[in-house]
């Protein structure tokens, strides 16, 4: 396999609440490896989001290791190892589109024409050229999960991590997004981790699919996705892909059966 | 100018109340200064009246009700001669190039006004350090949250006299000092609650992504903290302003004061002129919406070009 970028090792996460302990994850292990395209799927409250935040070291897990780009998370989120998408688009509305992709680079201190030159780029990469003036009130969601996107790229990180970012989208817009994706990945050959509810979106995306059970949160199976790198809209009426989806809804039943 | 409709209509209706409310409110001074001056009233004698209700008085002396809307010292002024009063004081006078005289309303209100904007600046400055300090430490937030609201629970008219006898014991000269803390002390406390819900406005998820970015304490406060809670600054600061002119007119009362708008409320009191009263309030209201029509104005334009209105 190629170079180890994250490495997860029996990772525990208990959240002590009011109502008591809460293991959201249990002894979950697994490597992602440079460029590769991982999916998370599993029904609500298995720990997809709790495993993402714990790679972006935004939760720190109560036991296991962890490490990203062969440091810890927090190193890593130091070094800008990464970059979030969260469900919600979350841009400023009191920032233009342009000012919004611009946002991590003011922090991280770059030059104004780098982050001139930046945000044009991204903008482009995501088919947002000349929205960069318009506030984000002025966007369809699509258009301001994409511009969020392109936040998330600016910086020029090696991961990216994705939690649920099309999941308020409708089926059209969000095809046009998911093949928009592929391209950009097989383009600059990120490492992404995508977090979704959806089987055909996890299996038209990923190079590997991690399904997940609930209470205590794992990983129940890891499908090594067959399909080719080069995958147009229409490889989903495929045999293959039809496989592929049938094992992962397999995975999925037998996390319920074993929770049931 | 739409929302001018709305605003006119319940203007008509008060004004339509008040020209109403004269005719009861007057009719026994106006049944009096008829009889003194020699015309038949019924009953004849104030004691007589005294019993009986200002309907009934109404009802039998009808020829006299025209009377109760034209008294020198009326215990409810028409809204004509509050209007009188107030344009013979202020508009009249700057005509004749006075409009600094002490007996000008121009004066008293600048007056006023000028302890309202200290006290406005110096509770809003107060009100926003304390919104930062709440929401930066647990302990501040525990230890000065409950002071704050229950100072808003003492009466600022006890607070008032005792603020001013301290500050004239510091040897503080004229009521300027102790009026704008007076005026501050009723502000700083809507800014204050607006600012800690502003500052705390941004949602979780918005600080996680700051912290995806490892961004520093002050970058978190500057790039989304501070703009996210402008819409719930204004919003204090409009209440805040008011606040800080009662808190003025109310510095204003206590007797000692002989300039401003609360002053003139209290010596047209002492000297029965309730006209003086009446100008003297209308200016304080009218100054009021003066001034959050300004807020509000500059809300607008802060927002629009933040971007945060269509
Ligand atoms: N900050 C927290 N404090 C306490 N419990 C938490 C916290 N965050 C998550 N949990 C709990 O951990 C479990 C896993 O949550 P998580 O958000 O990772 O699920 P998920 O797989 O992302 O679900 P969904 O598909 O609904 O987004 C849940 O039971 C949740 O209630
Ligand atoms: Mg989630």
């Amino acid at each position: 396999m190629n170079e180890t970028i994250i490495d997860a090792q029996g990772l525990d996460l208990t959240f002590q609440t009011n109502d008591g302990p809460v293991h959201a994850l249990k002894d979950v292990s697994l490597t992602i490896g440079k460029g590769d395209f991982v999916s998370f799927i599993g029904p609500s409250g298995c720990g997809k989001t709790t495993f993402l935040r714990c790679i972006a070291g935004l939760e720190t897990p109560t036991g296991g290791s962890l490490s990203v780009n062969g440091m810890t998370p927090d190193e890593a989120r130091r070094k800008r190892a990464y970059g979030y998408v969260f469900q919600a688009a979350g841009l400023y509305p009191w920032r233009t589109i342009a000012k919004n992709v611009k946002l991590p680079l003011e922090i991280m201190g770059f030059s104004r024409e780098e982050q001139e030159r930046r945000a044009d780029r991204v903008l482009e990469l995501v088919d947002l050229k000349g929205f960069g003036a318009k506030y984000p009130w002025q966007l369809s969601g699509g258009m301001q999960q994409r511009a969020s996107i392109a936040r998330a790229l600016a910086f020029d990180a090696g991961i990216l991590l994705m939690d649920e970012p099309f999941g308020a989208l409708d089926e059209i817009v969000r095809d046009h997004l998911n093949e928009q994706l592929l391209a950009l990945w097989a383009r600059t050959e990120k490492t992404i981790g995508f977090v979704t509810h959806s089987i055909p979106e996890a299996v038209y995306l990923s190079t590997r699919i991690v399904v997940m059970s609930p209470r205590p949160g794992r990983i129940t199976d890891v499908i090594e996705s067959p399909l080719p790198k080069e995958r147009p809209l229409d490889i989903r009426d495929t045999p293959e892909f039809l496989d592929v989806a049938h094992r992962v809804r397999e995975g999925l039943r037998a996390g319920h059966a074993y929770d049931g | 100018m739409r929302a001018a409709l709305p605003v006119l209509t319940v203007l008509a209706a008060i004004l339509l109340l008040w020209y109403l409310a004269v005719a009861p409110m007057n009719i026994r001074g106006a049944l009096d200064l008829a009889e003194r001056s020699g015309r038949a009233v019924t009953p004849e004698t104030p004691l007589a009246r005294q019993d009986v209700s200002v309907w009934r008085l109404m009802a039998q002396n009808p020829g006299q009700i025209a009377a109760a809307y034209e008294l020198d010292r009326p215990r409810l002024p028409t809204p004509q001669q509050v209007g009188g009063e107030l344009w013979k004081t202020t508009g009249e006078m700057a005509l004749r190039g006075r409009a600094m005289s002490k007996r000008s309303l121009i004066y008293h209100a600048a007056v006023t006004l000028r302890s309202t904007l200290w006290g406005f600046v110096l509770g809003t400055a107060l009100g926003i350090l304390g919104a930062v300090a709440i929401v930066y430490s647990r302990v501040v937030d525990m230890s000065l949250m409950p002071w704050a609201i229950i100072s808003q629970t003492i009466p600022i008219v006890a607070l008032a006299p005792m603020i001013i006898v301290l500050s004239s014991q510091l040897g503080i000269e004229g009521r300027g000092v102790p009026k704008a803390i007076i005026a501050a002390y009723l502000c700083y406390f809507p800014v204050l609650v607006g600012m800690v819900k502003g500052l705390r406005a941004p949602a979780p998820s918005q600080l996680d992504l700051l912290q995806t970015y490892s961004a520093s304490g002050l970058q978190v406060f500057l790039k989304l903290r501070l703009p996210s809670s402008v819409p719930y600054l204004f919003t204090s600061l409009k209440i805040g302003i008011a606040a800080s002119l009662v808190g003025t007119i109310v510095g204003e009362l206590p007797t000692g004061a002989i300039s401003g708008l609360g002053a003139r409320i209290l010596i047209g009191d002492q000297f029965g002129t309730p006209l003086a009263i009446w100008a003297a309030l209308l200016a304080a209201a009218l100054m009021a919406g003066a001034l959050v029509t300004l807020l509000d104005l500059l809300q607008r334009i802060t927002l629009k070009r933040m971007g945060m209105q269509a």
